[in-house]
C-alpha cells in the first residue's frame, strides 16, 4: 500500500482541514476556553459539530452506527486538531475510548456509543498511575464485590477526566502489579459513588484529572471484555492512543513550522528579511526534513495498525518517538526564530510549544518509546 | 494470459537459460563488477558470457530504444525485467557511467547520429566513460569552472577546441576510454559559456593520477588536460549551453542517489550490535535513538519512492532525501565504530576483512560532500521547497 492517502482520504483531509481552520481556530477554541477558565477543557458546541460531520463515530463499527474507518482517517482529524491546537475530546473519546468499547459486549457498546456518536458524551481514559507512563504496572485494584467489583486506587493524567461521561479504567483484578495478566478494563460512569477528581489545568491549558477511586462499586456489566483478560485490549487502546498522539504531534509541528517560515518571510532586521540569513535557512531546511520524516513514520504506523500487521507495534513506537522529536524541534526553533515576540502570549508560537510538551508525555515519551524500540528489536 | 504475463514468462525462461549461476551470486568485490570498455579484464568466462548475452538482446539498457542498443521495453516491462532478475539474484550485466549519466543526457540533448553512435557503444559495453566536472577551484560552485577550450578553426584537419585545465574527483579516469567533460568555451559569460564535450582519454595531452583517500584507495582521480584537441562535433547540445545539460544530469543523479540504496543503508543497527554483546546502557540508549531515526527514515524512503512513482513528490525532494540519508549514514557508522571498540580500529586484519569497519566509517564522511554537499542540499530546500527570501 503506497504511503500516501487514497483519494477518499485526501477528500476527507480537504474537508477536515477547512472545517478545523474555520471552526477549530486558536482564537475561537483554545484561547477562548482558556481565558474563560472553562473547567471542561474543550468546547461542547464544536464536539456537536464533530458529530454532525460524522467524525465522532469514525472508528466505531458501521453496525454500531459508526463509519468503520481506521487510524489513517482518525489521524487526518488529529493532525488538523494539532495544527489548530484545538482542545478536543476526539483522541480520548473517538479513538481510545471507542477502541476500548470495541472489545465490549453489545450491551456495553449500546450503552455508550450512541451518546458518543451523537456528540453528547465524551470518554476519558485512565491508565497512568504516576508521573511517567508505565502501563506495564497496574496497581489500582478491582476486587469482586457481589455481582460486580469494587475499585480502589488512583489514576493520574486523566485528560478531560472530570468532564467525561465515562472513564475507561485499566484496573487489576488479579496478580501482582507488574503482571501482564490479571488486568481488566472497566467503563466507569461519571456518577459512580466514590470517585473524586483533582482537576488541574496543565501548561497547554488542557484539563487533566488525578482520579481517586475510593471503594467505587460497579456492576459486572461495567467490565469491558473478559475479566483478567484485559491486557490485549489495553494494548490496542494504547496503540491507538500512541499513533493518534503521533498524528496530532505532526499537526502541531507543521503548524509551528508554518508560523515560523511565515515569520522568516516577513520580519526585517539589518535591512533585510531575516529569512535571507543562511543560518536560519539551513535550520528551517533541517526542520523540514525532520517533519517530513515524522509524517512518513506516522502514516506507515497508521497503515500497519489498520492492516493488523505484526510490525505495527514497533512502528507505533517509532512514530510516537519520531513525531515527538520532530515536533519538539519545531516548537523550540519556532520560539527562538520568532525572537522576543515568540515569548509573548499574544503570539501563537508559544502555545505550540506548550501543546508539544503535553503531547510528549501522553501515552509514553520519546525515552519510553525508544526503549520499546530497543526491546522489540531484541536488545 | 495477458501480454505482460506472457512477457514475464519469456523473460523468466530467457534468464534461466542465459544467466550463468556465478552471475546470480551477490557482488563481493571490485572484480565482480563489469564496467566494460576497451581495457576491461573479465574476472571469469561467466561474467563475459553474461554481458554478451545481455548485449545481444539489449538488456544492458532495457528501456532504451532498440535503435540505440536497448530492448525498447515499456516502463511496465522494464519493471518485470528488474523483478525477474531480482528473483534469481541476477547481477546487472554492465555497470556504466555511460548508462547512468551520459545516456540520459544524450537521449535528451543529443543528435540522432550521436544517439546511434554513442548510445550503441555504451549499450554494447564497448566504451567506458568517466565524468569531468569538478575542479580543484570549482566544487560546490561548479559553474565557476576554468578548464578552457579555445576555439580553433582548421580547414585542413577540422575545426576543434584546444583544451587546457584540470578536473578532480573523476571516478575511474585511469580506466576509462572516453570522458564527458564540462569545458569553458566562453570566458565572458559565466552561465552560458560552458560546453559539454566528449573526447577520447587516449587523446595526446590527457593524463590521470589516482587520489588516495583517508579511507584508503579510491576510484577517484585527478585528470590533466595539456593542449588536448577535441573535434568540433564532439559536443552534446549547443556550444556554450553545456550548463543546461549538466543541470539536467545533476537532478537526474540526485534522484538516483536518493532512490537507490535501499535495504542495508536504511537499516536499524541495535540488534546487530547487540549480537556481539551490549552491556553499555548509554551506548544502548544512543543505538535505540538511532534506530528510531533509521526506521522512520526507512518509512520516508518508501514514501518518497511511492510518491515519485506517481509524480506526487516535490521535484526538489531528492535534495532532502540525500541530506537526511547521508547524515543518518554517517551517524550509523560513528555508532558502529563505537560499538566495535578497539577491534574496529584495525586497518588490515582478517577478522575485520581488511579494516572494513574503519574504512567504511571514513568513506561515509564523503557521502555528505559528494554529489552536492549537505549545505548545498539545505540551500536548495530553503529556496525551492520553503521559498525563503534571497535563497
Amino acid at each position: 500500500m503506497p504511503l500516501y492517502h487514497t483519494d477518499d482520504q485526501a477528500m476527507l483531509a480537504d474537508t477536515v482541514t477547512g472545517f478545523m481552520a474555520d471552526e477549530g481556530a486558536i482564537k475561537q477554541q483554545l484561547r477562548h476556553f482558556r481565558d474563560a477558565n472553562c473547567q471542561d477543557g474543550f468546547g461542547h458546541a464544536l464536539w456537536k459539530q464533530f458529530a454532525e460531520m460524522g467524525l465522532t463515530g469514525m472508528l466505531a463499527a458501521e453496525s454500531d452506527g459508526g463509519l468503520g474507518m481506521g487510524h489513517v482517517e482518525a489521524g487526518i482529524v488529529l493532525r488538523e486538531i494539532g495544527r489548530n491546537l484545538t482542545p478536543s475530546p476526539f483522541l480520548t473519546t473517538s479513538v481510545m475510548g471507542v477502541t476500548a468499547l470495541s472489545g465490549g459486549s453489545d450491551d456495553l457498546r449500546g450503552r455508550w456509543l450512541p451518546g458518543v456518536i451523537a456528540g453528547e458524551s465524551v470518554l476519558a481514559v485512565a491508565i497512568d498511575e504516576g508521573p511517567r507512563h508505565r502501563p506495564e504496572s497496574i496497581a489500582l485494584r478491582a476486587e469482586r464485590a457481589g455481582n460486580g467489583f469494587r475499585l480502589q486506587g488512583r489514576k493520574t493524567f486523566v485528560v478531560q477526566g472530570a468532564s467525561a461521561d465515562a472513564i475507561v479504567v485499566a484496573a487489576r483484578t488479579s496478580g501482582g502489579d507488574s503482571d501482564r495478566d490479571g488486568v481488566t478494563l472497566f467503563a466507569v460512569p461519571r456518577d459512580a459513588d466514590g470517585i473524586a477528581h483533582e482537576n488541574v489545568r496543565l501548561v497547554d491549558s488542557a484539563m487533566a484529572s488525578t482520579v481517586t477511586f475510593d471503594n467505587v462499586v460497579l456492576d459486572g456489566d461495567c467490565v469491558i471484555g473478559d475479566v483478567d483478560g484485559g491486557r490485549a485490549l489495553l494494548d490496542k487502546v494504547l496503540a491507538a492512543g500512541r499513533v493518534g498522539a503521533a498524528a496530532e504531534l505532526t499537526g502541531v509541528g507543521q503548524g509551528a513550522f508554518a508560523l515560523t517560515t511565515g515569520y522568516l518571510k516577513t520580519r526585517k532586521q539589518f535591512g533585510k528579511l531575516i529569512g535571507e540569513f543562511q543560518a536560519l535557512q539551513h535550520r528551517a531546511a533541517q526542520l523540514y526534513a525532520e517533519l517530513e520524516i515524522a509524517d512518513a513514520a506516522v502514516i506507515k504506523a497508521q497503515q500497519l495498525l489498520d492492516g493488523g500487521s505484526e510490525k505495527a507495534e514497533l512502528m507505533t513506537s517509532v512514530a510516537k518517538a519520531k513525531a515527538a522529536m520532530a515536533c519538539n524541534l519545531a516548537v523550540r526553533e519556532g520560539v527562538q526564530m520568532h525572537g522576543g515576540v515568540g515569548m509573548t502570549d499574544e503570539y501563537d508560537i508559544g502555545l505550540y510549544m506548550k501543546r508539544d510538551r503535553s503531547l510528549a508525555e501522553f501515552m509514553g515519551d520519546r525515552y519510553y518509546h525508544a526503549e520499546r524500540v530497543a526491546r522489540l528489536s531484541g536488545y | 494470459m495477458s501480454d505482460l504475463e506472457g512477457f514475464r514468462q519469456d523473460i523468466r525462461a530467457w534468464l534461466a537459460a542465459n544467466c550463468p549461476p556465478e552471475m546470480r551470486e551477490p557482488v563481493r568485490d571490485e572484480a565482480d563488477v563489469c564496467w566494460g570498455g576497451r581495457n576491461f579484464s573479465f574476472k571469469n568466462a561467466a561474467q563475459k558470457a553474461w554481458l554478451e548475452a545481455c548485449v545481444a538482446k539489449g538488456y544492458t539498457v532495457p528501456d532504451w530504444p532498440v535503435a540505440y542498443g536497448g530492448a525498447g521495453m515499456t516502463p511496465a516491462q522494464a519493471k518485470i525485467w528488474r523483478e525477474e532478475c531480482a528473483r534469481i539474484g541476477a547481477r546487472p550485466p554492465l555497470s556504466s557511467f555511460g548508462i547512468w549519466m551520459l545516456g540520459p543526457a544524450l537521449l535528451k540533448f543529443g543528435t540522432e547520429e550521436q544517439k546511434v553512435h554513442y548510445l550503441g557503444q555504451i549499450a554494447r559495453g564497448e566504451i567506458r566513460w568517466c565524468q569531468g566536472y569538478s575542479e580543484p577551484g570549482s566544487g560546490s560552485d561548479l559553474v565557476s569552472l576554468q578548464t578552457y577550450g579555445e576555439t580553433v578553426s582548421d580547414p585542413v584537419s577540422g575545426d576543434h577546441w584546444v583544451v587546457n585545465g584540470q578536473k578532480i574527483w573523476t571516478s575511474y579516469a585511469d580506466k576509462a576510454d572516453w570522458i564527458f567533460c564540462l569545458v569553458r568555451t566562453d570566458k565572458t559569460n559565466k552561465y552560458q559559456g560552458i560546453s559539454f564535450l566528449l573526447f577520447d582519454m587516449t587523446t595526446p595531452g590527457v593524463t590521470t593520477r589516482p587520489i588516495k583517500l583517508i579511507s584508503g584507495n579510491s576510484p577517484f582521480c585527478e585528470t590533466f588536460f595539456d593542449n588536448v584537441k577535441v573535434p568540433r562535433h564532439q559536443i552534446v547540445g549547443e556550444v556554450n549551453r553545456g550548463w543546461d545539460v549538466a543541470k539536467y544530469l545533476l537532478g537526474h543523479e540526485r534522484e538516483m542517489i536518493s532512490g537507490a540504496g535501499g535495504g542495508d543503508r536504511l537499516s536499524a543497527i541495535g540488534a546487530v550490535v547487540a549480537r556481539n554483546g551490549l552491556d553499555d546502557p548509554l551506548l544502548r540508549a544512543d543505538l535505540a535513538m538511532f534506530d528510531v531515526d533509521a526506521l522512520a527514515f526507512a518509512a520516508m524512503s518508501e514514501k518518497f519512492l511511492d510518491e515519485a512513482k506517481v509524480g506526487r513528490a516535490h521535484p526538489a525532494q531528492p535534495n532532502m532525501m540525500k541530506y537526511a540519508g547521508t547524515e543518518l549514514n554517517k551517524r550509523r557508522h560513528e555508532l558502529l565504530m563505537a560499538a566495535g571498540g578497539a577491534t574496529a580500529l584495525e586497518w588490515e586484519s582478517e577478522r575485520t576483512s581488511g579494516g572494513t569497519p574503519a574504512r567504511s566509517w571514513l568513506r561515509t564522511k564523503a557521502n555528505s560532500i559528494e554529489g552536492g554537499t549537505s549545505e548545498v542540499m539545505l540551500n536548495v530546500i530553503a529556496k525551492r521547497i520553503l521559498d525563503l527570501p534571497g535563497a
